[in-house]
């Protein structure tokens, strides 16, 4: 992706000025609405567009800084989601050593592996070899409470803020033929994809939102929310499909999929956050919580994503 | 330079939120911050969740037979943190550790203090020693600040030395009101309770 193809620019100028017009909503509605209500949710809006701003400013610069940017902005997004996951779910003493060659080690060797695309080791690295070493260096130090839940929490630290992450930066790494923004454009459609789902759906759910699809686990999503944010961000997909090899109904069927995973990957993540008795995973991004608040519904569509793309549509 | 440098790299390690629940950081008294112990970084990470102007004249209160086991360690507790290393035994009128205490509050400097003595494995809090009571009755004036330090007994449990970048919070609490004629258990235990009282709901150890 550079700056210098008219495709690149034209794609920012559209993420600039979709987010320019939430921006100046905000402001409009602080004037308009009066209730103590419609107050709290337009400042929320107004902190949420902000964070909008930061965060697709810090994609789009490491898209256009290249691969090893990209890398090391996804590689600092699996740090500080992994710091979010392991702070609110518990672990002992003797687990430090574990925890500490999952920061340090595993992570970093993932994130090498996608530099140097060795693709065979960055499937297995953490699903097969963090799975065998981590519980080992645990189990030496004898302490049996809990074991089980303690070893699975880490591995599944893992999994869900290292392994399926690092999956969006192998994208740069798929061989394809020539696409308009290059490989970056596959990364593009789906942050834009997942995100703009997230987006769309609390905007219909706030707008009709009345049956509550998920009371125990989230009490702010309905099924209103979700088949009009869900259709309409697979519209937005087909309209996309131009930045993929894919058609326009397959960049729809693909982006329902990636919406739907994305949403049952959003509940799996408030499920934990119930039993743990939290609200948000962090306070790292104004008005949307932590990081992984942020990139939750990502997680859970990433690895479908990478396949298809490179089963059905690689070279 | 060396001293600020300190403080953000402590916060970049623990990711630490400090939530002044009951007291303003602001103001300029004189504090005894006392804080549950279970970890090398609680003393640093409290002070540097401080306002850099309360930094510079706050001061940990640390066992000198620890600290000064050598060079290094020395140099760290008096060079970096400009502690106030007091012993655990041997206590003689000269060396009395309160008079010491009360001294360094005297000339305007706040203090950091772990009554629990020790660090403690699991991240419960333990009875407080006695030095709070006698510290609280040479300087009533000081205000006595409960602080929580939640989940630093994580990010550097004790018996390690590499720590993990956990996030980690430091709640100030409700400077603990005079209550005369209470004995010293009762205001030992009372000082506890101000403190576990700060523990945030959902959290474990």
């Amino acid at each position: 992706m550079h700056w210098s193809s008219p495709e690149t620019r034209q794609v920012i100028l559209w993420i600039a000025g979709i987010l320019l017009f939430f921006s100046i909503l905000g402001r409009v509605l602080r004037f308009r609405v009066k209730s103590e209500k419609g107050l709290a949710t337009v400042s929320n809006l107004i902190a949420r567009v902000r964070a909008w701003w930061v965060m697709a400013g810090v994609i789009i610069g490491s898209l256009l800084g290249g691969r090893t940017a990209t890398e090391i902005v996804f590689g600092l997004i699996s740090l500080l989601a992994l710091r979010e996951f392991i702070t609110a779910t518990p672990t002992r003493r003797a687990d430090h050593q574990a925890l500490f060659l999952a920061f340090f080690a595993a992570l970093p060797l993932q994130y090498w592996l996608v530099h140097t695309g060795w693709y065979g080791m960055f499937g297995i690295l953490i699903p097969v070899y963090a799975f065998v070493l981590l519980p080992c260096l645990s189990v030496v130090r004898g302490d049996t409470q809990d074991f089980l839940a303690r070893t699975a929490r880490t591995q599944w630290g893992l999994m869900v803020c290292v392994y399926f992450i690092s999956h969006i930066p192998m994208l740069l790494q798929l061989p394809f033929a020539p696409l308009p923004l290059g490989n970056a454009g596959l990364v593009l459609f789906l942050v834009v994809v997942t995100q703009g789902s997230d987006v769309l759906q609390y905007l219909w759910g706030k707008l009709c939102g009345k049956r509550k699809i998920a009371p125990n686990l989230s009490p702010g999503k309905t099924w209103e929310g979700f088949i009009g944010g869900v259709l309409s961000a697979s519209l937005l997909g087909a309209s996309l499909h131009w930045l993929t090899p894919c058609r326009p109904w397959q960049a729809f069927v693909i982006a329902l999929m990636l919406c739907a995973l994305g949403f049952l990957g959003g509940l799996i993540m408030s499920a934990i956050k119930r039993e743990r008795g939290i609200k948000d995973w962090g306070t790292l991004i104004e008005g949307h919580g932590g990081i992984l608040d942020r990139i939750d519904s990502l997680c859970f569509s990433t690895p479908l994503y990478f396949h298809i793309m490179s089963y059905c549509f690689g070279n | 330079m060396l001293r600020s440098s300190a403080a953000f790299l402590t916060k970049l390690i623990t990711g630490t939120r400090p939530v002044w629940q009951g007291c303003d950081p602001a103001c300029r008294e004189r504090r005894v911050y006392f804080a549950n112990h279970g970890s090398h970084l609680d003393f640093a990470t409290l002070w540097a969740t401080l306002p850099a102007e309360a930094r510079e004249r706050t001061r940990p209160v640390a066992a000198a037979d620890y600290w000064n086991r050598n060079r290094f360690t020395r140099g760290i507790a008096c060079g970096l943190f400009n502690a106030l290393l007091i012993s655990r035994e041997g206590i003689t009128r000269k060396e009395n550790p309160i008079t010491r205490m009360a001294d360094a509050l005297r000339q305007g400097e706040s203090l950091i203090l772990f009554p629990e003595g020790t660090r403690s494995l699991d991240g419960t809090v333990a009875d407080f020693k006695s030095g709070l009571w006698h510290l609280a009755h040479a300087m009533p004036e000081v205000a006595l600040v409960p602080v929580f330090l939640q989940n630093l007994n994580r990010v550097l449990p004790k018996g390690h030395v590499l720590p993990i970048p956990l996030l980690s919070t430091v709640v100030f609490g409700t400077p603990l009101p005079a209550v005369p004629g209470e004995t010293k258990p009762e205001f030992l235990r009372r000082a506890r309770t101000a403190l576990t009282d700060l523990i945030p709901a959902g959290s474990f150890h």
